[in-house]
């Protein structure tokens, strides 16, 4: 069931009891801020297996500081025409929104690989999922501890 | 002098490429990436503002696409890798909340 | 002057630093920080402060003020003849008869060869500049000058890092000096060495001076800071470049 989205401005649609609406436009998409991170993977891979492996998301495993976390995100392939990775996205388990960042690789992508600083609430699940030019779907979850700066500006 | 606050980016990379081998460019976007849910120090919501899509192109041709959500951190740094098989130009774009846009070129050569 | 002699230098001008105080020996923040952020430091294609720099660089040669002059018109290329500068700040002003930090300086210059008005302490374009010029000290020793005149500033610095302030009673001595190492609630308590100001600080997502810094500081003691324009802020500048002598420039820094 889909529900058409103004393609201009980018929202939040909520869960309504159980439907999940997915909608692939070129700059929105509906993401539930409630969703767990479960539901938000099995949205993504509609309906197909999800296998854990080949995609890496790196991340350190301690976060001293939530404000900035680098993370990287790679699956490596030949990235020929056939042979590539389509998309590599992350979700995280704790944020108030479940997204963290969507990488599309086009032709003159020379590596499935990329990197990007996040910020991480508080100590979650992030998952990395990649989709292959073959229809195959990927993933990595990774566990991460945050522990916050002390001295918070008022 | 323009009103509107000067969009800073820096761009690292686009040097010393070599053609046909992959290479990183490494961006970063001044851009507050304000999620929306922060308060100022007299208790109002500071609004929604947010960097939201990225794409680097070589001539036209997609090299990759980011879309970006309030977990970026502010002042969101990419970086991603670029395979060049001859001179051209690669194109950088952003777009964000209140009409935000901002595109930047540069000319590449690789030996 | 290396940095031994800067501070026997520093200290035989007058200022006696309580014994056994500083933690030794002295750290930067950086060492404090997990090695995801010291690369974030360490790499100018990744620290954010760089954003900056690169407009600090673009007002040095952008006409300002009533006069139109550009900093390079004076002073030239920045990378040659600003090589060093900030390491030796705050000092002594001859033609405004007082000390003056980096800010400060850059503050008169504007006012005074390019008739344009100062620029408040955490604005935009005073930050780049102090960024830009902290940049050109990087990995040099901080060198507080030998300067008998700067005495009672750093003395008054000395005696408000010592004094306890604020609802809850605390001095900085108390954590960064005698505490330092040790933890506060989930974060490490650094020696609090300001050897790279301005600093991105990840909690405020921007660039920010050492005043920022330390008003925040004293609001985390319940401490009234002090107004934008107290001699205190000075003070404490003076006091903190004597203690970190010798310890390596590091602007811009990223900080937690």
């Amino acid at each position: 069931m889909t529900r058409t989205v103004l393609p201009a401005r980018r929202q939040l649609l909520g869960v309504a009891g159980g439907l999940v609406l997915g909608l692939q436009l070129r700059t929105a998409r509906a993401v539930s801020a409630t969703a767990t991170l479960a539901e938000v993977e099995r949205q993504w891979a509609g309906g197909q297996p999800v296998r854990e492996g080949r995609v890496q998301l790196e991340v350190a495993p301690l976060v001293e500081n939530g404000n900035a976390v680098p993370i990287r995100v790679r699956l490596d392939s030949p990235m020929t025409a056939v042979d590539r990775v389509q998309e590599i996205v992350v979700f995280n388990e704790r944020n108030p929104q479940r997204d963290v960042v969507r990488f599309s690789f086009g032709p003159a992508c020379g590596r499935a690989q990329a990197d990007a600083r996040i910020r991480l609430a508080t100590s979650q699940q992030l998952v990395a999922l990649a989709r292959l030019a073959d229809g195959s779907l990927w993933s990595h979850h990774v566990d991460v501890i945050v522990t916050l700066a002390a001295c918070v500006e008022s | 002098m323009a009103d509107e606050p000067r969009v800073r980016t820096l761009i690292h990379g686009t040097n010393a490429l070599q053609r046909g081998v992959p290479a990183q460019i490494r961006i970063t976007l001044g851009h507050p990436m304000e999620n929306g849910l922060r308060h100022d120090g007299y208790g109002n919501v500071v609004p929604r503002n947010l960097a939201t899509r990225f794409e680097c192109k070589l001539d036209g041709v997609l090299v990759v696409a980011a879309d970006l959500y309030p977990a970026i951190a502010a002042n969101p740094f990419l970086a991603f890798w670029l395979r060049a098989d001859g001179p051209g130009t690669l194109s950088f774009e952003w777009w964000g909340d209140n009409g935000f846009h901002h595109r930047e070129t540069r000319d590449i050569a690789p030996a | 002057m290396t940095a031994a002699r800067v501070l026997v230098a520093v200290l035989a001008s007058g200022v006696v630093a309580a014994a056994g105080a500083q933690p030794q020996p002295r750290r930067s923040g950086l060492d404090f920080m997990s090695p995801a952020l010291q690369a974030l430091q360490r790499d100018d294609a990744q620290n954010p402060a760089m954003l900056w720099v690169q407009d600090g660089a673009l007002l040095w040669r952008t006409p300002a003020g009533a006069t139109g002059q550009r900093c390079a018109d004076c002073h030239g290329d920045a990378a040659v003849t600003m090589r060093g500068v900030a390491a030796r700040y705050p000092a002594w002003d001859a033609a405004a008869g007082q000390a003056l930090s980096l800010a400060g300086r850059i503050n008169r210059c504007r006012q005074r060869h390019q008739q344009a008005p100062p620029l408040a302490a955490e604005h935009a374009d005073l930050l780049a500049l102090g960024s830009y010029l902290g940049l050109q000290s990087r990995g040099q020793p901080l060198a507080p000058p030998a300067d008998d005149r700067l005495a009672p500033l750093r003395a008054q610095g000395q005696q408000l890092w010592q004094q306890r302030l604020g609802q809850l009673n605390l001095a900085c001595a108390q954590c960064h000096d005698q505490h330092a190492g040790q933890r506060l609630g989930g974060a490490v308590i650094p020696q609090a060495h300001a050897t790279g100001y301005p600093i991105y600080r990840l909690e405020w997502q921007g660039l920010g001076s050492l005043q920022r810094r330390l008003r925040s500081c004293m609001t985390g003691v319940r401490a009234e800071p002090f107004a934008p324009d107290a001699p205190e802020w000075l003070a404490l500048e003076a006091w903190l470049a004597v203690r970190a002598a010798g310890m390596a420039v590091e602007t811009p820094a990223v900080r937690p």
